[in-house]
C-alpha cells in the first residue's frame, strides 16, 4: 500500500531563487486591526437598522406547548416579534449536511433539543429593547427528561432526540481497511487502551453576527457577515433564506477569530434573515457570549475509544483497530464529516498495514457538534499516541525509539495509508531528531531526577503526530454508500488585474478570518512579477463574484491561494510578454518579465514597464498581437491537484488529505500532587509543513496552536449537569480559556520537507499547533506521574481529574 | 423608561455633551452614541478585556461600567493612537513587529492596557506584562509575542517621547 501515482508536481525551479516566498514580510493585514478601522460585522451599520435579540429555552428537552408574544410585541421600540412557527413561514430549515431524517431550524418549532435552543426572536430599534422584548415572552414548556450520557442514549428503550428516528445512534458503520483480523492474529503483542475526549469549541473572541437586508420587491437579500462560504456554498444560505442564488450577495466582513467555527454559521444568519423579512428593515443579528457558548456551530468531537494496536515482539506495528462513540448532540449537522477528516490520518506517522475504524455517531441533548480546529483528528491523535506510549512502556522500549522503528520513512512517499488517503511527503526522523536536540531532554531528565528527589513532580512529554492539511469536502459524507454528493475538489479562486498604469491588485474569494491572505498573496504575486509585496493591492470580493472560493479551513489556504495567484499571475504575465514582445518585434519567447518589467533575453537596456505595457494593453488593441483582447485581467480558479473517488465498497477513500505537515512536541509540566494543577515549564516543538511561505507567520500559528491546546489539555470543557441537562459553562467563567498566566515559553523550529503535489511545495500549518499538544502534555503528565502510576486517558486534565487520578493510583 | 442622564465627557480630545439612557453601557455608548468600534464586546460580562479603554487613565473594561459614570471623565480608546497620517503608535509599531495580533479582535484591548502599563512601568519585564495583561483573553496568538510586543514598546514608546532614560537593570533582556 505504499505506492500511489503520483499527480503533477509543482516546478522545481520555483523553489529555488526565491526572493519573497519563505520571507517573514510583516503582516499586510495588521494596521486597520491596530487601528480599530477593520470592519468586523459588529461594526456595520446600514440605514434602518433594527437590531436582533433571541429567547433561548431553558430546557435541554422540551415541547412547546404556546408562545405568547403579545406583550413584547406592544413594547415601544419593538418592530417584529417571531416565534419559530413564524419563522418557518419566512425561511426554509437549515441544510444539513447528513442523509439522515435530522431537520434543523434556525429558531425551534414545537420541540427544543438542546439548553440554549432558540425559540423566539425580537427585532427592535435597540438591542436594549430587543433583549426587553424578550424578556416579556410567554413560553409554555411541557418538560421532557434531558437525554445527557451517550451510553444511556444508546441503548434500546431511550428516549428519542429525534421522532424520526428509530434510535438516539444516527450513524454507525465499521470498516475494515486491509486485513485486520489476518495483522492481529499474528501479532506478537497487541496494546489496549481506551480513552475520553470531551467536547470544547473554538470560542473565537468575536461571537457569529450578521446584518441581514431584505428587499421584498426585487426579491434580493444582502447580507454583511463573519461567515466563510459565500463563495463556496452560497445556495446553502439561498436555500434556507427563500432567495434566489443570483438574488443574494453576501459581503464579507473581517472576521475576530474562527478556528473553524465560522464556515457557515447557519443559524445566524437564518434568524437574521427572518427578522429582516419580518419587519422590512435591515437586521443586525449578533450573538452575545452566552449566544455563542449556549448554540453555536462549533463545538468539537465528544468521544469515547476503544482501542487497541497490534505488533510483533519488536515493537512493529502492523494493525490498529479503534471503536469509537461520538457524542453529537442533538442535530448531525455535518453528518459524520469529524470522522471523515479523522479518516485522513487515522494511522499517524507510521507504517500500520491495516485499520478498523468504528463508529456510533449518537444524538444526546446538548449542542450538535461543527467544526473546530483539528475537525475530529484532534482525538485521532491522542489515542494513536496514548497506544504508542503504552506499547512501548509494555515493551521496554524508549518512547522514541518505538517512533523511529515504525515511522514511514523519506523513501516510501507518496505513501498510501490504509484508508486510502495518501502522504505526500515526510522525514519524521529529521523532526524528531530535531526535536530531542532542541529540547536538551538529558537536561530536564537531570532536572526531573532532582525534582523528584525534592517529592516535586516534573515530566517530560513526547508526541510525533501528523496534520493532515489542504482539505476537500468529501469527508464530510463518504462514508455513506450512495453519498447525496461526489468527491468535490474544493476549489479556490482568484481575479488579477494589472491596471493601465502597471498596478497589480488581487481580489480574493475568502473573507480575512484571522490569518494572512493579504499577505501571502502579496507575496506570491512579488515573487512571480519580480515586484515588491508592499506595491501589490489586496482586496475582498462578495458572493457576486461567481468564482469558487472555499476559504479557510482545513489548513488548506495558503496551499490553494498560492496554486490560484501563481495561476492567475502566469495568464496575465504570458499576455503581458505576447503584448511586449510584438511592441518590441520580438518573439515571445525571447522575452521575459524580470524585475517588474518585460525585457528582451538578454538586453535589459531595451526593457518596458509594466506600466508601459499595461497601457497598450488597456487602450491601444491595433497595437498588439492579433486576436489579443484589451485589457489585463484573469480569474484563476485553482482546484484540489490531487483528489481521488472513494471506491464503491468503502475500503478505500482514495486521497483526499494528501498534504501532510508534521510535527513532534516536547513539553515540559510540572504536577502539583496536592492541588492538581499541572504547569508548563517549557514547551519545544519542531514543525514541518514543507516550504515556509512567511515563517513568522506559521510560527504565529503553531503557537496559538499550542495554547489552544494546552486548553484542550487542561481547562477547556462543556460541561451538562448528569441529571437536568443544563449548561454549567455557559459563559467564559465557567469554560475555561488559556490566559497569559498558562502560556508557556514556547520554543519553535523548522524542518521543511516540500510538497511534490502543491506550488512552492507548500503544506498547511494552520491547525498542527491544536493537533498535537493535547496528547503531548498527555504524555507528559504520565511521565511526571511515572512513579505514582498515573496513567491519562482523559482530557481535559483538569485539577479534580489529576487529583481524582492520583487518588485511584494510589488505591491500587 | 427613566428618564435620560445628561452626561458631559471628553474621549479621545472631543467634547461631548449628551443625554444618555441610565442603564447605557460604556462599551454601548463608545461603539453606538459615538461610532468609536475600536473597543469590542468579547463577553460583556468582564472576563475577556477585548473591550478596555482608559478612563481617566486607568485601563477599564466598557462593558462593566454605565455611561453615566463617565460624567466629567476623560476617555481614551484606540482610535487616539495612531496618527490622521498613517503613523502607527509605537505601541502599535511593537505588536506589529513583533506579530502580537492575528485576528485584531482583542488587540485594541490589549492595546489599551498597554498605554497604562507603560504609564507605570516605562520597560516593562515579561512578568510585569503577564501582570498588567494577563484578564486580558487572545484565541490566536499563544500571548508569547504580545508579551514580545508589549517589551519592545516600552523603549520604543520611550524614544519617540525622548522623556526616558532607562535606568540600568530595567532594560528587557
Amino acid at each position: 500500500m505504499t505506492t500511489v501515482d503520483k499527480p503533477v508536481g509543482p516546478d522545481p525551479s520555483a523553489l529555488q531563487d526565491r526572493r519573497w516566498v519563505g520571507k517573514s514580510i510583516p503582516r499586510k493585514e495588521d494596521p486597520k486591526l491596530l487601528t480599530g478601522r477593520a470592519q468586523y460585522v459588529g461594526d456595520v451599520s446600514v440605514a434602518g437598522m433594527l437590531h436582533g435579540a433571541v429567547l433561548r429555552s431553558p430546557h435541554p428537552n422540551a415541547r412547546i406547548r404556546s408562545i405568547d408574544t403579545s406583550k413584547a410585541e406592544v413594547l415601544p421600540g419593538v418592530v417584529a416579534v417571531i416565534t419559530g412557527a413564524d419563522a418557518a413561514e419566512l425561511i426554509d430549515p437549515m441544510a444539513a449536511f447528513c442523509a439522515e431524517p435530522v431537520p434543523q431550524t434556525a429558531i425551534a418549532v414545537e420541540r427544543v433539543r438542546f439548553p440554549g435552543e432558540a425559540v423566539a426572536a425580537v427585532a427592535a430599534t435597540t438591542r436594549y429593547i430587543a433583549e426587553d422584548a424578550c424578556a416579556l415572552i410567554d413560553v409554555d414548556y411541557e418538560v421532557l427528561p434531558a437525554i445527557v450520557d451517550p451510553l444511556a442514549a444508546m441503548r434500546s428503550g431511550s428516549p428519542l432526540v429525534h421522532d424520526t428516528l428509530e434510535s438516539n445512534i444516527v450513524f454507525a458503520r465499521s470498516i475494515d481497511f486491509g486485513e485486520v483480523e489476518g495483522d492481529f492474529a499474528r501479532a506478537d503483542h497487541v496494546t489496549h487502551g481506551t480513552a475520553r475526549w470531551h467536547r470544547m469549541g473554538a470560542q473565537p473572541m468575536e461571537t457569529a453576527g450578521t446584518v441581514a437586508s431584505w428587499d421584498p420587491f426585487g426579491q434580493t437579500m444582502t447580507l454583511w457577515s463573519n461567515s466563510n462560504f459565500y463563495n463556496f456554498l452560497p445556495w446553502v444560505f439561498a436555500g434556507m433564506l427563500k432567495v434566489g442564488t443570483n438574488r443574494l450577495r453576501i459581503i464579507p466582513c473581517t472576521v475576530g477569530g474562527s478556528f473553524g467555527s465560522k464556515h457557515l454559521i447557519t443559524k445566524v444568519v437564518g434568524i437574521a434573515g427572518a427578522l429582516t423579512k419580518a419587519s422590512g428593515r435591515p437586521v443586525k443579528f449578533m450573538e452575545d457570549r452566552v449566544d455563542n457558548l449556549a448554540a453555536n456551530d462549533n463545538v468539537g468531537p465528544d468521544r469515547l475509544y476503544d482501542a487497541a494496536l497490534a505488533m510483533t515482539g519488536d515493537g512493529e506495528f502492523l494493525s490498529l483497530k479503534l471503536d469509537i462513540i461520538d457524542d453529537y448532540g442533538a442535530y448531525f449537522q455535518f453528518a459524520h464529516g469529524q470522522h471523515g477528516n479523522a479518516l485522513s490520518q487515522p494511522t499517524g506517522p507510521y507504517r500500520i498495514g491495516s485499520l478498523r475504524y468504528g463508529i456510533q455517531c449518537v444524538l444526546t441533548n446538548k449542542v450538535q457538534q461543527g467544526f473546530f480546529r483539528g475537525a475530529g483528528a484532534d482525538p485521532g491523535n491522542l489515542i494513536l499516541e496514548r497506544l504508542v506510549d503504552r506499547a512501548a512502556e509494555e515493551l521496554g522500549m524508549e518512547r522514541a525509539e518505538i517512533r523511529r522503528r515504525n515511522f514511514i520513512r523519506p523513501a516510501q512517499f507518496p505513501y498510501k495509508v490504509p484508508t486510502g488517503n495518501t502522504y505526500d511527503s515526510g522525514n519524521y526522523d529529521g523532526v524528531l531528531d530535531r526535536a530531542l536536540a532542541l529540547a536538551d531532554v538529558d537536561h530536564w531528565r537531570a532536572e526531573q531526577e532532582q525534582a523528584r528527589e525534592e517529592g516535586r513532580y516534573i515530566g517530560i512529554g513526547l508526541a510525533s503526530c501528523q496534520e493532515r492539511s489542504g482539505y476537500n469536502a468529501t469527508e464530510w459524507w463518504f462514508l455513506y454508500d450512495t453519498p447525496p454528493l461526489p468527491a468535490t475538489s474544493t476549489p479556490e479562486s482568484v481575479k488579477i488585474d494589472v491596471s493601465a498604469f502597471g498596478q497589480v491588485r488581487v481580489e480574493l474569494g475568502c473573507p480575512l478570518w484571522g490569518n494572512s491572505p493579504e499577505t501571502v498573496v502579496s507575496q506570491v504575486v512579488a515573487e512571480e512579477f519580480g515586484i515588491d509585496p508592499s506595491d501589490v493591492a489586496v482586496t475582498y470580493s462578495d458572493s457576486s463574484s461567481g468564482a469558487i472560493s472555499a476559504g479557510p479551513g482545513g489548513s488548506r489556504l495558503t496551499i490553494m491561494l498560492s496554486g490560484a495567484v501563481r495561476g492567475a499571475s502566469r495568464t496575465i504575465k504570458d499576455k503581458m510578454v505576447r503584448i511586449a514582445a510584438h511592441s518590441m518585434e520580438a518573439d515571445p519567447a525571447d522575452v521575459e518579465l524580470v524585475d517588474g518589467e518585460l525585457r528582451p533575453k538578454g538586453s535589459p537596456s531595451k526593457a518596458m514597464s509594466m506600466g508601459d505595457v499595461a497601457m497598450l494593453a488597456h487602450l491601444f488593441k491595433e497595437t498588439n498581437p492579433e486576436g489579443e483582447d484589451s485589457g489585463l485581467v484573469t480569474t484563476f480558479t485553482y482546484d484540489h491537484p490531487f483528489v481521488s473517488l472513494p471506491s464503491e465498497d468503502r475500503r478505500d477513500m482514495g486521497a483526499f488529505y494528501p498534504f501532510v505537515s508534521h510535527a513532534c512536541h516536547i513539553p515540559i509540566v510540572e504536577v502539583d500532587v496536592e492541588t492538581g494543577v499541572v504547569k508548563i515549564l517549557k514547551y519545544y516543538a519542531v514543525n514541518d509543513c514543507g516550504t515556509l511561505m512567511n515563517p513568522r507567520l506559521v510560527e504565529g500559528q503553531v503557537m496559538g496552536g499550542i495554547v489552544q491546546g494546552i486548553g484542550a489539555a487542561l481547562m477547556e470543557e462543556y460541561r451538562y449537569d448528569a441529571d437536568d441537562g443544563s449548561l454549567q459553562t455557559g459563559t467564559f467563567r465557567e469554560y475555561l480559556l488559556p490566559s497569559m498566566h498558562e502560556a508557556p515559553e514556547i520554543v519553535i523550529e523548522h524542518q521543511e520537507t516540500p510538497s511534490p503535489f502543491s506550488e512552492y511545495g507548500v503544506k498547511g500549518a494552520g491547525e498542527g499547533g491544536r493537533l498535537v499538544a493535547p496528547t503531548a502534555i498527555a504524555s507528559a503528565i504520565d511521565d511526571a506521574l511515572k512513579p505514582l502510576g498515573v496513567t491519562v486517558n482523559e482530557l481535559p486534565m483538569t485539577p479534580e481529574r489529576v487529583v481524582a487520578a492520583i487518588a485511584a493510583a494510589r488505591r491500587s | 423608561m427613566p428618564e435620560k442622564i445628561r452626561l458631559n465627557v471628553t474621549v479621545n480630545d472631543v467634547a461631548h455633551d449628551v443625554l444618555v439612557e441610565p442603564r447605557t453601557l460604556v462599551l454601548d455608548f463608545l461603539r453606538d452614541e459615538l461610532e468609536l468600534t475600536g473597543a469590542h464586546a468579547g463577553c460583556e460580562h468582564g472576563v475577556c478585556g477585548a473591550c478596555t479603554v482608559l478612563v481617566d487613565g486607568e485601563a477599564t473594561r466598557s462593558c462593566l461600567m454605565f455611561a453615566a459614570q463617565l460624567d466629567g471623565a476623560e476617555v481614551r480608546t484606540v482610535e487616539s493612537l495612531a496618527g490622521a497620517d498613517g503613523a502607527l503608535h509605537p505601541i502599535q509599531e511593537a505588536f506589529h513587529r513583533e506579530h502580537g495580533l492575528q485576528c485584531g479582535f482583542c488587540t485594541p484591548g490589549m492595546l489599551m492596557a498597554t498605554v497604562e502599563l507603560l504609564e507605570h512601568t516605562p520597560l516593562p519585564e515579561p512578568d510585569d506584562v503577564r501582570e498588567a495583561l494577563g484578564g486580558n483573553l487572545c484565541r490566536c496568538t499563544g500571548y508569547q509575542n504580545i508579551v514580545n510586543a508589549v517589551c519592545a514598546a516600552g523603549p520604543l514608546l520611550a524614544a519617540s517621547q525622548g522623556t526616558v532614560t532607562p535606568q540600568a537593570g530595567e532594560v528587557a533582556a
